[in-house]
């Protein structure tokens, strides 16, 4: 299980996160649902440690990711894709994907993981040999999604993996969240399309001003009045 | 004249391949970690001297003290990053470009003046048996010194690029130069990736330093020298991939030799020129690679 117990972080003088909780197990998907400069992604980079928590801890089990350099945290078997992707532009498909499997733990596994992976989204294997930048928006963000998998990781931070996407690619790549549950691995979801993640997530934790102001199961989420007070007033501007 | 002309050329050639050697370095280590290392120039002086002390105490001919001076230079070049770039960084990589500068100026300073103080002003020079000699052909003269350069700093260049393209090391070295965040995502260990890259930048100026030693001597002032024109070179060629920087350090070699048959006394001023026009024209460098910094193109 991976945990988060009442962590602090700051920006300097500015607290972005206050004495938040939140746990996801494995082979579950937990939403994290919230306007922009809720706190969602200083969450997840709390979590990889980009950012270190003034107070409170992180742990996967036994082991305290809180007090890990951000590399260990992915040997210790997390990993984020992140906004705006996190891939090597000038490297190819391919060594994109191997850098994705640096860990020693991944590095064995890496040529099984890799066919996996081909097999998931077929146009990797296509583009294998082509720079990363090359690559169209959807292709680069199913490219982040398997790099990030390459690390046979037992959790995941997808962190708006849809942003910019046509909604036809947004179903497929959200399939893919799916696919990456029936694996046994743990997903933590942040994406601006509140209803479409509650469906494929199992729970939620809605987040306002760096606090948890609801959780819950998904379905009694996305029914709860807070959330449609929110964010559904927007969707009926975006359907007309 | 066409040969006095193609004689030039065979020797912007050779003393290009100095340039680009030392230049590899300079770049290696912008390209990664942004820290602008102008000591660099004194760390070529300084890998001189240690291929000297070598040759005159212990009788190592140079180009077997090439290997020993490259294994002790990316000592001192980690020696360096733990010691006095590893803090700075943490910063932005704007804030790292300013700091670093003014960091290895004081160590230039330091460097270069210590040297004086503790192995004189003058200038040292080597005698090995090839020292001198030349292969001659077509009534040209082709100095084995310049020619053993060439073929050395090549081979060290070759070597270099396989390692970057080939080995785990060497692609998350070509990672962390793309971005240190996405590359401690996919759990590179950034801190010891910086800490090759400098080890690595640094025995390749010490390594440049050993055939300087043999083509020209060292004295403790050809540092700023050899800073000013690896600056050169890297600007004229970008950080983006080693052998683009080999390549604009022979094509400046020849041009500052044609050039100083051309213009004699005022040489310098070619190179100078040309890096004013490269900033204006193509700052960027002209060749662009995964050495390189790019954002990522977002759709």
């Amino acid at each position: 299980m991976l945990a988060v117990e009442g962590i602090d972080v700051r920006y300097g003088d500015l607290q972005a996160l206050w004495d938040l909780s939140m746990e996801v197990s494995q082979g579950e998907v937990v939403a994290l649902i919230g306007s922009n400069g809720a706190g969602k992604s200083t969450l997840l980079r709390a979590i990889m440690g980009l950012l270190k928590p003034t107070k409170g801890l992180i742990r996967l089990d036994e082991v305290m990711l809180s007090r890990l350099p951000t590399h260990k945290i992915v040997d210790a078997g997390v990993v984020m894709v992140p906004e705006g992707r996190g891939l090597f532009p000038k490297m190819t498909v391919l060594e994109n994907l191997e850098l994705g499997a640096f860990v020693d733990r991944a590095r064995q596994k890496k040529s099984y993981t890799v066919e996996w992976l081909y097999e998931i989204f077929p146009v990797l294997r296509e583009r294998s040999i082509q720079m990363a930048g090359s690559l169209s928006g959807g292709q680069q963000q199913m490219l982040a999604i398997a790099k990030g998998l390459m690390a046979r990781p037992q959790f995941v931070l997808l962190d708006e993996i849809s942003s910019g996407l046509a909604p036809v690619l947004v179903k497929q790549i959200l399939r893919v969240v799916d696919e990456i549950r029936k694996q046994g691995m743990g997903v933590i979801l942040v994406e601006q399309n509140v209803f479409l993640t509650l469906e494929i997530a199992d729970r939620g934790y809605v987040l306002e001003n760096g606090r948890i102001v609801a959780k819950g199961d998904a379905a009694s989420l996305s029914q709860s009045s807070r959330i449609k007070e929110a964010y559904l007033g927007q969707k009926k501007i975006d359907k007309t | 004249m066409v040969e006095v002309f193609f004689q030039v050329l065979i020797y912007g050639i050779c003393i290009g391949a100095l340039y680009g050697l030392a230049a590899s370095g300079l770049a290696l280590i912008f390209g990664v970690m942004d820290v602008l290392q102008i000591a660099h120039g004194s760390i070529v002086m300084l890998g001189a001297y240690a291929c000297f002390w070598l040759y005159n105490l212990l009788r190592i001919d140079p180009l077997l003290s090439l290997p020993v001076v490259g294994v002790l230079f990316f000592v001192v070049g980690a020696l360096l990053f733990i010691l006095l770039f590893a803090p700075i960084t943490k910063y932005s990589a704007e804030a790292r470009v300013k700091n670093s500068m003014l960091l290895a100026f004081g160590l230039i300073l330091v460097i270069d003046n210590l040297t004086t103080m503790a192995w004189t002003g003058n200038i040292r020079t080597v005698n090995p048996f090839y020292q001198g000699l030349a292969f001659r052909f077509g009534g040209l003269h082709f100095p084995y010194v310049g020619l053993i350069s060439l073929g050395l700093a090549g081979f060290i260049i070759i070597g270099l690029g396989l390692f970057l393209k080939k080995t785990y090391t060497g692609k998350s070295i070509r990672a962390t130069a793309q971005s240190a965040e996405s590359a401690s995502l996919s759990g590179i260990n950034v801190r010891r990736t910086y800490l090759a890259a400098i080890g690595i930048g640094t025995a390749l100026g010490a390594a440049a330093g050993v055939l300087v030693l043999l083509s020209s001597g060292v004295d403790p002032a050809i540092g700023m020298d050899w800073t000013l024109k690896s600056l050169l070179v890297t600007v004229l060629a970008g950080t983006g991939n080693v052998a683009g920087v080999f390549v604009c350090g022979l094509f400046f070699g020849v041009l500052e030799s044609v050039g100083s048959m051309v213009l004699g006394p005022y040489k310098e001023v070619i190179g100078l020129a040309l890096f004013v026009v490269i900033l204006f024209v193509r700052p960027q460098g002209l060749f662009s690679g995964s050495l390189g910094k790019s954002a990522l193109r977002k759709s």
